[in-house]
């Protein structure tokens, strides 16, 4: 070990003097990053240039920052179509779903980690089973199943057959069991109920993975198509992405006011997104590196 | 009544704990009953069925659906497109995926920022990505024949062209997936141990050499996953290849993927029957690739270390 670093230490060393030939050779990496960055983020910057441009300007040679800023376009979206109650509708089902993720999943989480319950692990190893099944096996029953409890073109329909996710419990129950059992013992021993030790323990100190699993939940909810187009039809009951298929099936090559829709469909996504980015990609990573 | 005074707290609170316990877990296993577990069931007794989802009773027909699905040449063709876009997504993202994930993993500055630009596609909503893109393969001005054209190439009619409107799709899907799969290789590789390559160095290995026999062998647990995964996805696509056909999944069913066969099926020609029959074969094949990962999981765990 001590004479590896030794020889590391000697080929730094070796590589200082041909800083010519070491400087080039990161100059080159980063210009392949970079390219590799600008198709990444093209399409998006595009959308925002093209939500800018006056119509006539359409099909003008492309700029990938805006150079013109037609704001109207996104008032003559947002009166062509109903885009504030899309928003409404969207943000109200992606908030519940999140909720409602953020609180099932942690108690479950909490019971899974914590408490002994006959028939623990069996029921354990059943949730996890769970996320095997791909939604397009469920999607049929669980329309028809919306459907005899009445909740087409309802935010009932539309929320809580997506209120709890298995990866979710999976999540939090492994952070929970980092958390350490003496916090627990101490607040039993002073009379704490196993309610309030999930409330004032468990939950402040698992913000951190709170707010990762509040990002999926929201990210997924938000980006939702085909579970909104299953169970609603009515035009007041549609989501933004849903919204967006219906104008472009209207108004499809009117390209400046799609895409202002468009970015107004996105903005929020990019937000919460950047606003957690780094425990978001972390805990993608950990799924990747624990198998 | 005859208990020790010192044990019956203990044995109350235990109670109290398994009562709190179910509580605590019945929400969440209620729905996840209702809206997962019980589905699969009935959608492998709906796919036994021949039912349009309004009439009052719906008639047995045994392994029927399956057997009409397996002599029409729609369900094979549509199997086909399928899997050329699982092989067209798997090997591309991946591909580019560990691509990225070396070039950042190479000691270059600004990684956090570059992870970050390359993830945003996966967070976009794929019906707004899809939309851009539709623009973007506009035959005549869109921006990927505008560049092909000063390269002094004709660039197809992408969506309109049944030859060129998968791998359109498909490239969408790829950009959509590259910054996901490169997160994961990335996280493997920093789990590669630096003495290797500090001692293959010193036996004067080239970088290739130091790739092909240190980076690939020790990444293979992670490939192997990362490649399960997205074949798994690229199986069940249906999102971009909605947008991007118009909800046709033209043209001339060139991208007709079993997500989309079900799809239409089920809600535009209500038959539940043979589009729960479609929905368990995707099951069944998706199982099959998941026990496919447990066995090779298995293996690398026993030889590996």
């Amino acid at each position: 070990m001590n004479s590896s670093t030794m020889t590391w230490d000697s080929h730094e060393a070796e590589t200082r003097f041909s800083l010519s030939r070491w400087l080039p050779r990161r100059w080159y990496l980063h210009l392949v990053l970079i390219a590799g960055a600008l198709v990444m983020i093209a399409p998006l910057l595009w959308m925002l240039t093209l939500s800018l441009k006056p119509a006539r300007l359409t099909y003008s040679p492309p700029y990938l920052i805006p150079t013109t800023f037609e704001w109207s376009n996104y008032v003559q979206a947002w009166e062509a179509a109903p885009f504030a109650r899309y928003y409404l509708n969207t943000a109200i089902m992606a908030g519940g779903v999140t909720l409602g993720q953020l609180l099932l999943g942690s108690l479950a989480a909490y019971a899974f980690a914590r408490l002994t319950f006959p028939g623990r692990n069996l029921l354990f190893l059943a949730v996890l089973g769970t996320m095997m099944l791909p939604f397009q096996v469920l999607l049929i029953p669980s329309y028809l199943i919306v459907k005899d409890l009445g909740w087409l073109n309802s935010f009932s329909g539309l929320i809580i057959p997506r209120m709890v996710s298995a990866f979710g419990i999976f999540l939090l129950r492994q952070h929970y069991l980092s958390i350490p059992k003496e916090l627990d013992e101490a607040a039993l021993i002073d009379g704490a109920s196993r309610f309030g030790v999930w409330w004032r323990i468990i939950l402040p100190l698992s913000r951190p993975a709170l707010a990762t699993l509040a990002i999926f939940a929201f990210l997924f909810a938000w980006n939702d198509f085909l579970w909104p187009l299953i169970v609603t039809d009515k035009p007041d009951m549609r989501t933004i992405q849903l919204g967006l298929v219906m104008f472009q099936g209207r108004y499809g090559t009117n390209w400046t006011l799609l895409m202002a829709g468009t970015v107004t469909a996105t903005v929020p996504t990019i937000i919460a997104f950047l606003l957690g980015q780094r425990q978001f990609i972390e805990s993608i990573a950990l799924s990747g590196v624990k198998e | 009544m005859t208990l020790p005074i010192s044990a019956r707290p203990r044995r109350i609170r235990l109670n109290g704990e398994a009562r709190m316990a179910l509580l605590a877990v019945l929400p969440a296993l209620a729905i996840l009953g209702l809206f997962t577990v019980f589905p699969i069931f009935y959608s492998g007794y709906l796919s036994l069925q021949d039912w349009n989802g309004f009439d009052p009773e719906s008639s047995w027909v045994g392994l029927q659906n399956y057997v009409d699905w397996f002599q029409s040449p729609v369900f094979w063709h549509s199997l086909s497109v399928t899997a050329a876009y699982v092989v067209g997504l798997t090997v591309l993202s991946l591909v580019g995926g560990l691509a990225v994930a070396l070039l950042l993993n190479s000691g270059v500055r600004g990684v956090t920022l570059y992870r970050v630009l390359y993830f945003i596609p996966v967070v976009t909503a794929t019906v707004a990505a899809a939309t851009v893109w539709r623009y973007l393969l506009d035959p005549g001005s869109g921006l990927v024949n505008t560049v092909l054209r000063d390269l002094g190439i004709q660039g197809p009619n992408w969506l309109s062209d049944p030859t060129w409107a998968l791998p359109a799709v498909i490239l969408v899907g790829v950009w959509k997936r590259v910054g996901f799969n490169m997160v994961i290789f990335l996280a493997g590789l920093q789990t590669i141990p630096r003495v290797y390559y500090e001692a293959a160095m010193v036996d004067g290995a080239t970088s290739w050499e130091r790739f092909r026999h240190i980076t690939l062998p020790l990444l293979s647990p992670t490939t192997l996953l990362v490649a399960i995964m997205t074949l798994i996805d690229a199986f069940l696509v249906f999102d971009v290849v909605f947008v991007m056909s118009n909800g046709t999944g033209g043209p001339v069913g060139s991208t007709e993927v079993l997500g989309f066969l079900l799809w239409r099926e089920a809600f535009r020609y209500f038959n539940l029957g043979d589009a729960s029959a479609i929905g368990w074969i995707l099951f069944l094949i998706v199982l099959a690739v998941t026990l496919v990962q447990w066995r090779l999981f298995g293996r690398t765990a026993r030889s590996g270390v």
